[in-house]
């Protein structure tokens, strides 16, 4: 079994969960395990979070019913294994949306719980976890728990971003978010430094529900150009989900060579090119349907096997506001002297929003997501140097990407960490886990 | 395809399996009438409710352990079904056990569990939705077998040889039918990723989802032919399986 950055490929003992009513003896098996055991979804997570090594494993995704939805007020409560897609195509047609979407539909409800994620419109809806109103935990002692948000014993709060070490995430009840169509009124604006971006960023967040930014992290000495988007779903047009199914997809590992700097730095290149030239052609609103903007990697299927037989890394980091700007300033520095840079670099502001759960990642300041090819210690050298720089600004890292951030980094970023351990099953484990509490 | 079809009053036996329940949702988001009966009452509430919100026009539910009815009770149990549902368009039968082909050989108890659930059972409730089909002269049955019904091999010719039985006796009904008016179909799916294959080293090409496997099941249940291979390609696969030589298969470990 691989997470999505496939850096490692550990043996799991791993059996499917098609009943709730099985959950008790999987469970009580899985305890037995001295590796413990980890709930595994679509296995999404970037690094070691959602993987378990020479440990057991409970594959959630057959547990998908619905259990209940309300029409007049978008209240949700699902098997924790269903898909966002699954979701998409059951709320679109009926008038309502995600409240909060990653950047692919391929995770399932207990995972975006797991990790509080969080989307382009986390500047004012916060994170997923803020939308959720109770949760069905089952520990390893076979006790069944309804968790609500205040809940007195905390269980809520460390279940919401947990990684699923509190123990089994049974079903979800969630607020979806009511839309009048599928479709998105979205604009593109390329910016040339990141002080446009701050300042687009500013100008945008107040009226724009959703923004998010690329950027080129191979121009000139990380100048910081991109192009920043920004929308919101359209007040009429029809209410039809979208096939989540990829239109292609990457049959195997790519060669080293199609990682190889020189072909990333001409894509970024084209790529900023190609959007600033749409941009001028139609600076204005233009109609898109949900999934190319809120999913566009998932229209490839496997895109993580362009990164090759060695995978990579993610790195996505926050830095609070006040120091937002120098701070990832420095970072594009730092990737542009070392002469690396990935597919995909993502900028965007987090909102003041409170995230509800004690390891929830997103807080008040600049997110940046990074992908690097796996080339081993070069690679691993430059990621401390943006440990670094994130530490020197008081950020912190997060942990669904996160293959390699080192203990005492991570804990000086979640004060929340000790009280944390205390809800921990203690039958339940992960190779992130057992890394970081060491 | 045809735009709009008119909606069907379903009977699932054995509905909480895997390909059943993926059939029932793809019933269940044409508005559909169905009837669930599996034997285990707490999961089809679940399956019910789920399949209520995802637009079933009525879910009902029925609960019987198909290994513990008495042969003459089977033809008024389902006639009840049919009646409770004002009707039935499609019966379809996905219930059955892999049992373990090692530990079957040597105890019969075992091995009569199998050929019990997986023929005896089914086979009397496919002669009940026969004489319906007949009597209304309208309607499909759709009935799932298993390519490892096409030849006997060592590692699961038990199970294969109950499901050798159900497609006869499904091909048999068929011809009773007659050319038109009602339809018999055996459906014979490769592996599948279910409950039933847990524990097998899963993916690869030979593999299929419950969900794919449905939307064949539900397919033939509208047209087609009387065996169904699913996917499609397993037709030719066991096309050539069954004309090797005894000489050569019986130098294979399939």
């Amino acid at each position: 079994m691989r997470s999505w950055g496939r850096v490692a490929q550990p043996i799991h003992l791993a059996a499917g969960l098609y009943w709730r009513d099985e959950a008790p003896e999987l469970l009580r098996e899985g305890a037995k395990n001295p590796n413990g055991l980890l709930a595994i979804g679509l296995g999404r997570s970037y690094g070691d979070s959602g993987l378990n090594p020479d440990g057991a494993a409970i594959l959630t995704t057959a547990l998908d019913r619905l259990l209940a939805f309300d029409p007049a007020t978008g209240v949700v409560r699902a098997e924790a294994g269903i898909s966002l897609a699954a979701l998409l195509e059951f709320l679109v047609p009926r008038g309502f949306f995600l409240p909060v979407t990653p950047g692919s539909q391929f995770v399932t409800l207990g995972g975006a719980v797991a990790n509080d994620v969080h989307g382009k419109n986390h500047h004012g809806a916060g994170t997923f976890g803020c939308w959720v109103r109770a949760i069905g935990l089952r520990r390893s002692d076979g006790g069944a728990h309804t968790l609500r948000p205040g809940d007195g014993d905390g269980l809520f709060a460390a279940t919401i971003g947990g990684l699923g070490l509190t123990g089994l995430i049974e079903w979800v009840e969630f607020l979806a978010l009511p839309v009048r169509s599928a479709v998105m009124n979205a604009q593109t604006i390329p910016f040339a430094t990141l002080a446009e971006f701050f300042l687009l960023s500013e100008q945008s967040d107040s009226a724009w529900p959703y923004t998010v930014s690329w950027i080129d992290c191979f121009a000139a000495g990380g100048a910081g150009r991109g192009l920043f988007s920004r929308a919101d779903h359209a007040p009429s047009g029809r209410l039809a989900a979208v096939s989540p199914a990829p239109r292609i997809s990457v049959p195997r590992a790519a060669p080293d060579f199609v990682l190889g700097s020189a072909v990333m730095r001409g894509f970024n290149r084209l790529y900023y090119a190609a959007g600033r030239r749409a941009a001028r052609r139609a600076p204005g609103v233009r109609r898109v349907s949900y999934r190319p903007f809120f999913y566009p990697l998932d229209a490839i299927g496997h895109w993580n096997l362009l990164y090759g037989k060695r995978g990579f890394y993610q790195y996505q980091s926050v830095v609070p506001a006040a120091v937002a700007a120098p701070a990832t300033a420095e970072m594009l520095k730092q990737i542009a002297i070392a002469g690396e840079g990935s597919f995909l670099a993502v900028l965007k502001t987090f909102g003041p929003r409170v995230s509800p759960g004690l390891l929830s990642f997103p807080r008040e300041g600049t997110t940046l997501a990074l992908d690097f090819p796996n080339r081993g210690a070069t690679t691993l050298a430059l990621l401390a140097r943006l440990d670094d720089v994130v530490r020197e600004a008081g950020g912190r890292l997060y942990p669904a990407k996160d293959a390699r951030v080192p203990a005492k980094m991570f804990r000086e970023g979640y004060p929340a960490l000790e009280t944390f351990a205390t809800h921990v099953d203690p039958h339940f484990s992960s190779a992130f886990w057992r890394r970081i509490k060491a | 395809m045809t735009a709009i079809r008119e909606s069907r009053r379903v009977i699932m036996l054995g509905a909480a399996s895997a390909v059943a329940a993926a059939t029932a949702r793809l019933y269940a988001a044409e508005g559909a009438d169905l009837l669930l009966v599996a034997r285990n009452a707490g999961r089809m509430e679940i399956l019910a409710a789920d399949l209520a919100l995802r637009g079933a026009a009525s879910v009902k539910t029925a609960v019987c352990d198909f290994g513990a009815v008495a042969a003459e009770d089977v033809f008024p149990m389902f006639n009840q079904f049919v009646a409770s549902l004002g009707g039935v368009d499609h019966v379809v039968l996905a219930y059955g056990v892999l049992g373990e082909q090692a530990e079957a050989e040597r105890d019969p108890a075992l091995a009569d569990a199998v050929f019990q659930i997986n023929f005896c059972s089914p086979a009397l409730w496919c002669l009940a939705a026969a004489a319906v089909l007949e009597r209304q002269n309208s309607g499909a049955m759709v009935v799932l077998g298993s390519v490892a019904g096409d030849r006997g091999r060592r590692s699961n010719y038990i199970y294969g040889a109950t499901k050798s039985g159900l497609a006869t006796l499904v091909q048999g009904i068929a011809h009773r039918l007659g050319p038109r008016g009602p339809r018999a179909v055996i459906v014979k799916p490769g592996p599948i990723d279910t409950p039933m294959t847990q524990g097998m080293t899963k993916g690869g090409p030979m593999w299929a989802s419950a969900e794919s496997v449905a939307a064949i099941v539900r397919r033939a249940a509208e047209r087609g032919g009387v065996v169904v291979y699913a996917p499609a390609r397993w037709r030719w696969i066991m096309l050539i399986i069954r004309a090797l030589p005894s000489a050569i298969f019986h130098r294979t470990k399939l």
